[in-house]
C-alpha cells in the first residue's frame, strides 16, 4: 500500500434501470464528469440485488459497493428500494462480523433525470472509499 | 414461645410473623442477632429460600438455627432449585429437627437472580408442592411408597391480592386451599379497600382460611415508586407516596414505619384478616418499632 | 417446525480453521423457512467464510449443496460425490440433519453451523416463537390450545405464578404470560372449569430419553 501509486478504488454500483442508470446517461449527456473507476451493474430494480450479490462483489475485488435506487416512494416495483435497504443492512452486518468496516456498502437514491446528483454521489463514494483504503478482502496476489 | 404456630393460628389471636434473610456466606452473626431480636416478639419467623434467585445460606439450615435459638420457624420452600425427590428429602430432615411449618412457593425464575445460566428446575409448582406435603403426611412418599416414620406440617402458601388480572390468581388461590394450604401470607398490600375486596373472595372460598396480610416496609418515596413500577402485583396508592415524600429530610424511614404501623393497626381494629406478615427487607432491626407503632 | 439460528461467525471459523476445502450443506425444510439454513443461507455463509479466510490471510474453497430433508438418510445420499472432494462438511441443518450426515459419512468430520433452538411457529415475518417442548404427553386439551410447558417460563400446570404482571411474564416483560393467555381463552370458551382442576406433576417418563418410537404395523 506504500508503493507510491495512488489508490484507485474499485466501486461496484448496482444501478436501478428506472433511476440511477438513466441518471448516469443524463450525466453523460450533460457532460458532467464522474469517476471512471465505478463499475456499473444494470439492474431491473434495486430489489433485485441480493445480499449474496454484494458479498460476491467483494470476493471479486470490489473496495466498495453501492446500490443506487429510486427515491423512497418512487420505486417502480413499490417495495424494491425498501428491500434493498434491508439487504444493505444485512451485508453491513455480515461484513462487520468478518471484521470489515460496514461503511463499504451503502444505499443511495437518485431521480432518473438528476445527472448532477448521480455524479456527486459517485464522487462522494470515491472519496469515502479512498479514505477507508483498499478492501482487506481483495485476493492476495 | 411455648405455642406452636398452628396453635397460634387457631387461637384467635392477631398473628404476627416476620422474616429473616440468610447470609450470602457462612457469617451467621447478623442472622442470629435478628433471630434473637424477633423470636419472642413475633409468632413465627419465615426464612426465605434463595430469595429473588440469589444464592445464599439455605433456608433449611436457617430454620434449624431458629429452632436452636428457641424460635418458631416457617420454612420457605420454592420449586426452583429442587426436584420432587430433593424437596421430600429436605422435608423429612426438617421434620426430624422439629420444624413444623412450611410455606410452599413456586419461586422466582432463575433469570432474575445471580446465577442466570443455571438450570431452572420447576419439577413441581406450588400447588403440587402442597399436595406433596399432604401426601407425605399420609405416610407415603410422592410415588406412593411407605415412609418409615411420617411427617406433619402446618403448610401455607402465598397469594397476590393486587394481581392484574386478578381472576387467574383467585382460581389458583382456590386450588391452593383445596390442596390443603392452612394459611396464606400475602404479597405486599397497601390499599385496604382493594384488600377488603380480596378478603371477601377469600372468605367465600373458605370461611376459616387464615390470612396474614403482607406488610413491606416502605423506606422512601422512591422505594414506593419502585414497588409500583417494578414489582408485579404490588400497588402503593399515591397518597402514601405523597406522605412519604412530604416527610422532612432524613425521616422517611420513620414515616415508613409509621405508615406500616398504621396499616397494621387498621387491619387489627377492623379485623380485616387474621394477622400480618412483616417484611422489613434488610431492615429487620426496625420490626419491633413497627410493632410498637402498630400498638402490638 | 424446527427453529434454528446461525452460530456466531467466530465459532464457525474456529471449527473449520484447519481446513482448505469444505462442503456446506443446507436443508430445504424447516431451516429454510426460518431463514437459517436454506440454499440462500448456504450461499451467503459460504461467501462470508471465503471472505473471512481471505481477510485473515488464508484461502478457503467451498462447495455448496442443499438437500430436501437433511434428517433422512436416503436424501443425504446424494452428497456422496461432493463429500469425496472435501476435507469436512459444515451443515446448516438442525441437529438431526448434522447427525444424519455424520452417521452416513463416518470418515468425514461434520460440523454444525446452526444452533437448533426449539419447535415453534412463525409469529410474523422474521419472528418465530417456541410453542412445543415435545414433552411426550400433550396437555393442550386442558389449556385451550396454549402450551404451558414451554410458553410459561416455569412450565407451570396449575395457573400463573406470582410474577405475572398485567398479562406479561416475570422473566421477560415483552413476553406474554402463558397463564393469562390460557385464562382468557378458556374464559372466552366458557371452559374455566378446566383451570380450576388440580393437575399432578408431569411424568418425565413420557419420553424416555433418548426418545424412540416404533410404528405399530397392523
Ligand atoms: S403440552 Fe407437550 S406436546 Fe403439547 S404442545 Fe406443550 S410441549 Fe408440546
Ligand atoms: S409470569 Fe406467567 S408465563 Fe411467566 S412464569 Fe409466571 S405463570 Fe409462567
Amino acid at each position: 500500500m506504500t508503493t507510491g501509486v495512488e489508490f484507485l478504488p474499485c466501486i461496484v454500483a448496482f444501478c436501478c434501470v428506472h433511476s440511477a442508470y438513466q441518471a448516469a446517461d443524463a450525466a453523460g449527456r450533460m457532460r458532467i464528469p464522474y469517476p471512471e473507476n465505478i463499475i456499473m451493474v444494470h439492474i431491473p430494480c434495486a430489489g433485485r440485488v441480493d445480499t449474496l450479490h454484494i458479498l460476491r462483489a467483494f470476493e471479486n475485488g470490489a473496495d466498495g459497493v453501492v446500490i443506487l435506487a429510486c427515491h423512497e416512494g418512487a420505486c417502480h416495483h413499490i417495495l424494491g428500494n425498501i428491500r434493498a435497504k434491508e439487504r444493505v443492512e444485512r451485508a453491513n452486518a455480515l461484513l462487520r462480523e468478518i471484521g470489515v468496516d460496514g461503511r463499504r456498502v451503502e444505499m443511495r437514491t437518485c431521480a432518473p433525470n438528476d445527472g448532477s446528483r448521480f455524479a456527486r454521489v459517485c464522487h462522494e463514494l470515491e472519496e469515502k472509499i479512498k479514505e477507508l483504503g483498499p478492501s482487506p478482502l481483495r485476493k492476495h496476489a | 414461645m411455648a405455642r406452636s404456630f398452628k396453635e397460634t393460628l387457631n387461637s384467635g389471636k392477631f398473628v404476627v410473623t416476620a422474616e429473616v434473610a440468610p447470609p450470602k456466606g457462612t457469617n451467621l452473626k447478623k442472622t442470629v442477632e435478628h433471630i434473637d431480636l424477633l423470636k419472642e416478639r413475633v409468632d413465627a419467623l419465615n426464612v426465605t429460600d434463595n430469595q429473588s434467585s440469589v444464592m445464599r445460606f439455605p433456608s433449611l439450615g436457617t430454620t434449624v438455627l431458629i429452632k436452636e435459638c428457641g424460635g418458631e420457624p416457617i420454612l420457605q420452600m420454592t420449586c426452583r432449585d429442587r426436584n420432587r425427590m430433593a424437596l421430600q428429602s429436605d422435608l423429612l430432615f426438617a421434620y426430624t429437627r422439629g420444624i413444623r411449618n412450611v410455606l410452599c412457593l413456586t419461586g422466582d425464575h432463575i433469570t432474575v437472580g445471580d446465577h442466570k445460566e443455571a438450570r431452572a428446575v420447576f419439577d413441581l409448582d406450588s400447588v403440587q408442592l402442597l399436595h406433596l406435603v399432604r401426601t407425605m403426611e399420609s405416610g407415603k412418599d410422592f410415588s406412593g411408597n411407605d415412609l418409615d416414620g411420617g411427617v406433619e406440617f402446618c403448610a401455607g402458601a402465598v397469594v397476590t391480592p393486587e394481581a392484574d388480572p386478578i381472576e387467574p390468581q383467585l382460581i389458583k388461590f382456590d386450588k391452593k386451599v383445596q390442596a390443603g394450604a392452612g394459611f396464606f401470607q400475602t404479597q405486599a398490600v397497601y390499599d385496604m379497600d382493594n384488600f377488603k375486596r380480596f378478603m371477601e373472595y377469600a372468605h367465600q372460598v373458605d370461611r376459616n382460611i387464615k390470612i396474614l396480610a403482607g406488610m413491606v416496609l416502605l423506606a422512601s418515596a422512591g422505594a414506593a415508586r419502585y414497588m409500583n413500577e417494578q414489582v408485579p402485583g404490588v400497588f402503593v396508592p399515591q397518597d402514601l407516596i405523597d406522605e412519604l415524600r412530604s416527610a422532612p429530610k432524613g425521616t422517611a424511614l420513620r414515616k415508613g414505619i409509621e405508615i406500616t404501623g398504621r396499616l397494621i393497626r387498621q387491619i387489627k381494629e377492623e379485623a380485616i384478616c387474621d394477622g400480618v406478615h412483616i417484611m422489613a427487607i434488610g431492615r429487620e432491626e426496625v420490626v419491633p418499632d413497627i410493632m410498637v407503632a402498630a400498638g402490638l | 417446525m424446527i427453529i434454528a439460528e446461525r452460530k456466531p461467525l467466530e465459532d464457525i471459523k474456529q471449527m473449520i480453521a484447519q481446513y482448505k476445502k469444505i462442503l456446506l450443506v443446507g436443508c430445504g425444510t424447516c431451516v429454510t423457512v426460518c431463514w437459517a439454513g436454506g440454499e440462500k443461507e448456504v450461499g451467503i455463509l459460504a461467501s462470508q467464510l471465503r471472505l473471512a479466510f481471505r481477510r485473515d490471510g488464508g484461502e478457503l474453497e467451498t462447495l455448496e449443496a442443499t438437500v430436501e430433508r437433511q434428517c433422512e438418510k436416503e436424501m443425504v445420499e446424494e452428497l456422496k460425490d461432493k463429500i469425496q472432494q472435501v476435507e469436512a462438511v459444515l451443515s446448516l441443518g438442525c441437529g438431526a440433519g448434522v447427525q444424519t450426515i455424520a452417521d452416513r459419512f463416518e470418515e468425514t468430520p461434520v460440523y454444525p453451523a446452526l444452533n437448533t433452538k426449539f419447535v415453534g411457529m412463525p409469529e410474523r415475518e422474521g419472528l418465530w416463537i417456541e410453542n412445543c417442548g415435545a414433552c411426550g404427553d400433550c396437555f393442550l386439551d386442558r389449556t385451550g390450545g396454549i402450551c404451558p410447558i414451554v410458553r410459561c417460563a416455569k412450565g407451570l400446570l396449575n395457573g400463573p405464578c406470582g410474577g405475572t404482571n398485567k398479562g406479561k411474564c416475570e422473566v421477560d416483560p415483552e413476553k406474554d404470560c402463558a397463564w393469562t393467555l390460557i385464562y382468557r381463552r378458556l374464559e372466552k370458551q366458557g371452559r374455566l372449569d378446566l383451570m380450576r382442576k388440580y393437575y399432578p406433576p408431569r411424568n418425565f417418563q413420557a419420553v424416555v430419553r433418548p426418545g424412540k418410537i416404533e410404528a405399530q404395523r397392523v
